[in-house]
């Protein structure tokens, strides 16, 4: 009896006639029932994938604080976020290099960009019964890299490690095949070393690699892959992946004469020789002090002089003002270098031309 | 697969069919359906269209600067901003290539022994495995090929082919573990589930009578296949292998991971090479000047193109050239 009323029920709520009422019905239940939307405001980024590890640390660790706030930040590559933040699409853009002035010129508005983090690329290699540490000068990377040093047993690397044994194998030189800041950073380096490759290959987030032997990988993990499984290869890593995966690098000699590993007080100590380092002049690589690191870079955070909506405005200089102080201590956590304080307070001076 | 238009009502009974002669509602809801059918077709060639406009107008600069040379051009040069597209064309052809060869040879007669000669049980087991090999996402493939496949190449099956084959100019040379043979490997892998899968299923459809009158004027199960059976098929799975070489062209993730992404054109197999889809799905996100945006696109574009081209050759071989006497 139970049984009839039920299918009688049925049979007379889903009647052929009367299904769209229902389908209405259920529509204007459900969006009653839908949460009505929080107060906390949500301020939107986008752009370099270096930034990403560290940003997301930090702007978790900023919402849990104040839950007014939460920022959504997208990792779709440095040239993306210009384009977005250029769009006024996002409320900050990040890039591992500064915008250009024709860039600039694109640009709705008068832009702002400040130094948020800073790192580092060390040199992995993959050799058979070599540990990590093989002394390696600027110029004989530059020698690699531009296919002029063919071989391991090369006298060049022999001559700098006199107690190891090199094995006579083929140098395979891995790259960056997708366009990246480590990239830049890592050609800026052998553009300041050496003046062949300034004039035959230049700095660039991507270039054309003169080394007949050198193949591409896709982002870090890439090249840490292809280094991995083929022997006699060397690549450029970014500092926070050598770290943590643990791999076999290089010390490489500064312009001091010192070899020194990728770590996090060698890069912060080559982004101390700039005290005042600017949109214009922000190359802190091949510097010279004792334990300076010769391949660091900054990435930048790039706003709106006067951005559109004051009230967002408002969040967004409060967000950046805490990444460059406070947030900083969150950077060493996940690898990343946190700023020096000179440069803290000079990012700070910058932001402070933000109205909102 | 081509898709036949559906045969025609009999001009005879049209009266019949006519939707004059339905009641009004019946008629209006007619009217209704046809033309969501319509809209729905027109909408699709609507969204080609307008994705061929937009690619258009997004390459123009690199059209404008580069004209026809790009096509045949080497050079891809962020810095000085010089780009051509030589290199990638070459890469993809070659290797899309390569893979529906072998993808071709194994699938076929893996379609030809699970629908004629495998066990039952056997056969179903064995073509559902196959299918799952489809649903695969090339990411994975693509991880695998780096941390397996890559390796062996270097390994095992490079130095074999080259002590063998080795005075062939493409089998000479320094054997890089990601090279343009991985990178064939790893697309036959993922084309041959279609190409097994439709030629199976195209045996199978093949009426019991046939094999049945050949098997018994003494033909032996081999003859059978190749004198009856295929010659019914081969337009059908001639079909399948256009859709795999499709597949194969437009592949990015799987071939980026394993072909070194090297752009230079080199006759060795064992030596790295770039594709036109790894280059952009490499190199988009991070292209700042309008000039390389606009390269990026007219590959795009060109890409478009030399699919379009190849499974349009494939599509008038199958209907022109490969006539067949049907029964």
């Amino acid at each position: 009896m139970v049984r009839k009323a039920f299918t009688d029920f049925y049979r007379r709520a889903f009647h052929r006639g009367r299904m769209p009422l229902l389908g209405l019905g259920a529509t204007a239940i459900f969006l009653a029932s839908a949460p009505m939307s929080i107060a906390a405001t949500q301020i939107v980024g986008a752009g370099s994938t270096f930034d990403y590890p560290f940003f997301s640390k930090a702007f978790y660790e900023y919402s849990q604080k104040h839950s007014n706030v939460t920022v959504n930040y997208q990792s779709i590559g440095s040239g993306g976020g210009i384009q977005q933040f250029t769009a006024r699409t996002v409320d900050f853009g990040a890039t591992d290099v500064p915008m250009n002035s024709k860039e600039l010129s694109r640009a709705p508005g008068e832009v702002l960009q400040i130094p948020v983090t800073l790192g580092g690329a060390g040199i992995a290699y993959n050799l058979a019964g070599i540990k990590k540490g093989l002394h390696l000068t600027r110029e004989v990377v530059a020698d690699i890299y531009l296919g002029k040093i063919t071989k391991w047993n090369d006298p060049a690397i022999e001559k700098l490690n006199p107690g190891v044994k090199l094995p006579d194998m083929a140098i395979t030189v891995v790259h960056r095949s997708d366009g990246s800041g480590t990239t830049y950073i890592f050609t800026d380096f052998l553009s300041h070393v050496s003046a062949e490759w300034k004039q035959k290959v230049g700095t660039e987030k991507s270039v054309q690699w003169p080394a007949p032997s050198s193949i591409g990988g896709k982002g870090n993990e890439g090249v840490a892959g292809l280094v991995r499984q083929t022997p006699g290869a060397i690549g450029y890593v970014e500092l926070a992946y050598l770290l943590e995966n643990n791999m076999t690098y290089a010390m490489l000699q500064n312009k001091d004469g010192k070899y020194l590993y990728p770590t996090i007080p060698t890069v912060r100590a080559a982004a101390a020789t700039k005290p005042n380092v600017s949109s214009t002049d922000f190359s802190i690589v091949d510097t010279g002090c004792a334990e300076c690191y010769p391949i660091s870079g900054y990435s930048w955070v790039i706003l709106y002089k006067k951005p559109a909506d004051a009230e967002r405005a408002a969040f967004v200089k409060q967000i950046m003002n805490w990444l460059v102080t406070g947030g900083q201590s969150l950077a060493e956590s996940v690898d990343y270098v946190p700023l020096p304080p000179n440069v803290q307070k000079q990012a700070q001076e910058v932001l402070a031309q933000m109205q909102g | 697969m081509t898709i036949e238009p559906a045969a025609r009502v009999d001009p005879r009974f049209a009266n019949l069919a006519r939707a004059s002669s339905l009641r009004p509602r019946d008629w209006f809801a007619s009217k209704v359906f046809n033309g969501a059918l319509a809209l729905a077709c027109l909408l699709f060639v609507a969204v080609m269209g307008g994705l061929v406009l937009q690619l258009l107008w997004g390459a123009r600069l690199s059209i404008q600067k580069f004209g026809v040379g790009f096509l045949w051009s080497s050079a891809w040069n962020p810095v000085t901003s010089q780009f051509g597209a030589l290199p990638f064309i070459y890469g993809t052809v070659v290797s899309s290539l390569i893979a529906l060869v072998l993808a071709s040879s194994v699938g076929i007669l893996g379609g030809i022994y699970l629908a004629e000669f495998a066990p039952r049980r056997l056969a179903l087991s064995l073509s559902m495995l196959i299918e799952l090999l489809a649903a695969v996402p090339s990411i994975v493939y693509g991880l695998w090929g780096l941390f397996v496949l890559a390796p062996v190449v270097s390994t095992w099956i490079g130095p074999a082919l080259q002590s063998a084959f080795g005075f062939l100019p493409i089998f000479q040379g320094t054997i890089y573990g990601v090279n343009m043979l991985t990178a064939a490997l790893i697309l036959a892998l993922m084309v041959v589930p279609t190409i097994t899968a439709i030629t199976r299923d195209l045996i199978a459809m093949i009426q019991a009578r046939y094999r049945e009158a050949s098997l018994a004027l003494g033909a032996t199960k081999w003859e059978t296949v190749t004198k009856i059976i295929l010659p019914f098929a081969y337009r059908g799975i001639f079909g399948a292998c256009i859709l795999g070489l499709g597949r194969a062209l437009g592949e990015t993730i799987a071939t980026t991971m394993v072909i070194g992404n090297r752009p230079a054109i080199s006759a060795s197999l064992f030596a790295p090479g770039y594709t036109v889809a790894s280059v952009i799905a490499n190199e988009f996100t991070e292209a700042t000047t309008d000039i390389y945006l606009s390269s990026l696109i007219e590959l795009g574009l060109l890409l478009f193109f030399v699919s379009v081209i190849v499974i349009g050759v494939g599509r008038f071989m199958v209907r022109f050239l490969l006539r067949s006497n049907e029964a």
